[in-house]
């Protein structure tokens, strides 16, 4: 096992892999922007390192001072959390050239899996089911106009490397297409550095269904159950579970099937997520392989009883996996909010300082956040400020013990989300487990913005 | 004469006219990038752009001013 690890990101998560490091006995090294310099990851860590000015592609995305802190402090491996450089094939790459281990599977990998286009060639070949859909990017818009007319709309206009809802849009016709085209391939550019665009067939009424997956450098791939991540605003998840209410037993064993598949194809080792669309038939399809840890992936941890930063550092080492699918046992429902910093209504973002701040507490009640009353919310980075889980025997009990925990959230100084999260987890849909992608637009937001 | 003013710190991603242009109502006249996602900024009156303050990539605070119209 290691002795020091650095930490490449900020906020909850950099807390997150402190606090499993702290319990292992491994030091750890933070890097931090100067706009996060108060912030409570620093002073947790044992040691930290300023690598520059706030905005992410000056300190968080600046490979050069984050190698540069780890062979400094003696790091010998980094956790890259989620977002920022934990997919980025080359900053892997430098960390193994510099000696330092990358917490996560091979620059292959991440290359393959980065690259939607690739990732759904890479799939279909391994036998999972995709999205009927275009394999190859899209030159321009008479191409895709062709491409649409052959496959037929409604269709879903994606980037290549997107992710956040970026660059992405559901197209009906083919006006829409030809609008949505040029300003969906420029975001892309402008945001991912890459404007390649396809489509794919619009599935109706979606669920989005995640398989978690963990495997070591033995050949071995274990599936750890599902995580349904249907509710979204933006494109961007706002609630998630484990398990599914949605899916079948017949259809949960199947999906983990091809999640271990998929995974196994391509020889990915560590913590890994295969998202796939489920119809209304229970008909999945590959969506995209997330080649990190999740920012969902407490849920799972809350039903499996693991600590999956723990497997992560112990694989990353050179350890065997020390469970197998069969003893990997599932006990009673977890649900997770994120608490964003943003306009309930409008979903805008909502920075500022952070006046009053009280987390929940309770029965089966976890928190995982990195802010405290006078913390500064910055309009640099992503807008959630913490996730809130609770766990119960059942999945009634999760829902009740969630919503006694949004009512003692207390967060002042900025708007935050938790209104919308407490008509979501107290809605009748959404208690009878009808959760599809269209749930905020179909019960949240019509009667609420004709409101306000 | 009406100063347009950013509705939230951020930085300034897309300038979408130019001095001298006549912009409505309603009109996307700058998009903020803010905390990951797109804030477009709307002219609030019909008129015609005196002066533009900020360049694209320049960071704003809330309550700066963007763009003047006439």
């Amino acid at each position: 096992m290691f002795s020091k690890i650095l930490i490449a990101n900020r906020g909850e998560i950099a807390l997150r892999v402190i606090r499993t490091c702290q319990k292992l006995g491994i030091a750890t090294v933070a890097v931090y922007s100067e706009a996060d310099k108060e912030g409570l990851f620093v002073r947790e860590a044992d040691e930290a390192y300023c690598i520059g000015k706030p905005q992410v592609n000056l300190s968080y995305l600046n490979v050069e001072e984050i190698i540069q802190a780890a062979k400094k402090s003696g790091a010998e491996a980094i956790h890259p959390g989620y977002g920022l450089l934990s997919e980025n094939a080359d900053f892997a790459k430098r960390c193994i050239r510099e000696g330092i281990t990358f917490i996560g599977p091979s620059p292959d990998v991440l290359e393959a899996m980065g690259s939607k286009i690739q990732a759904r060639k890479t799939m279909k070949q391994a036998g999972i089911p995709i999205i009927e859909g275009v394999n190859i990017p899209l030159k321009g818009e008479e191409e895709a106009k062709k491409a649409a007319a052959a496959i037929g709309y409604p269709l879903m206009l994606k980037a290549s490397a997107g992710g956040g809802g970026i660059g992405m849009q559901l197209v009906h016709s083919e006006e829409e297409l030809a609008k949505a085209f040029a300003g969906n391939k420029k975001r892309a550019e402008s945001f991912f550095g890459d404007g390649d665009m396809f489509l794919e067939k619009y599935i109706e009424a979606p669920h989005h269904i995640e398989v978690q997956i963990m495997a070591d450098s033995f050949g071995q791939t274990v599936p750890l159950w599902e995580r349904e991540c249907s509710i979204q605003r933006r494109h961007q998840k706002v609630v998630e579970e484990a398990p599914s209410p949605f899916i079948s037993e017949e259809t949960r064993q199947k999906m983990l099937d091809a999640a271990v598949q998929a995974a196994a194809s391509i020889g990915y080792v560590n913590a890994g997520t295969i998202e796939f669309l489920v119809d209304r038939e229970q008909k999945f399809y590959f969506l995209e392989m997330n080649t990190r840890l999740q920012v969902e992936h407490p849920v799972t941890e809350e039903i499996t009883g693991l600590d999956l930063v723990e497997e992560q550092l112990k694989v990353a080492s050179g350890e065997k996996l020390s469970f197998t699918r069969q003893e990997v046992k599932r006990n009673g429902h977890a649900i997770e909010v994120r608490i964003y910093a943003e306009d309930p209504n409008t979903f805008f973002p909502s920075p500022g300082k952070i006046t009053e701040f009280q987390l929940p507490s309770g029965k089966g009640v976890r928190n995982e956040c990195a802010i405290e009353a006078g913390s500064q919310v910055t309009p640099f980075y992503d807008p959630m400020i913490g996730k809130l889980i609770t766990w119960g025997a059942t999945r009634e009990e999760a829902c009740k013990r969630m919503k006694a925990a949004l009512d003692q959230y207390k967060v002042e100084g900025i708007k935050t989300n938790i209104p919308m999260l407490k008509q979501v987890i107290a809605h009748e849909q959404f208690l009878k487990g009808m959760t599809t992608t269209h749930f905020v637009s179909d019960y949240y937001v019509p009667e609420k913005v004709q409101t306000n | 004469m009406a100063k347009i003013q950013a509705s939230m710190a951020g930085n300034v991603w897309k300038v979408l006219v130019k001095e001298g242009e006549e912009v409505k109502t309603g009109q996307d006249v700058v998009i903020l990038e803010s905390m990951k996602m797109e804030i477009p900024i709307t002219a609030q009156a019909d008129g015609k752009v005196q002066k533009i303050y900020v360049n694209e990539g320049d960071f704003v605070n809330e309550a700066d001013d963007l763009i003047e119209v006439e």
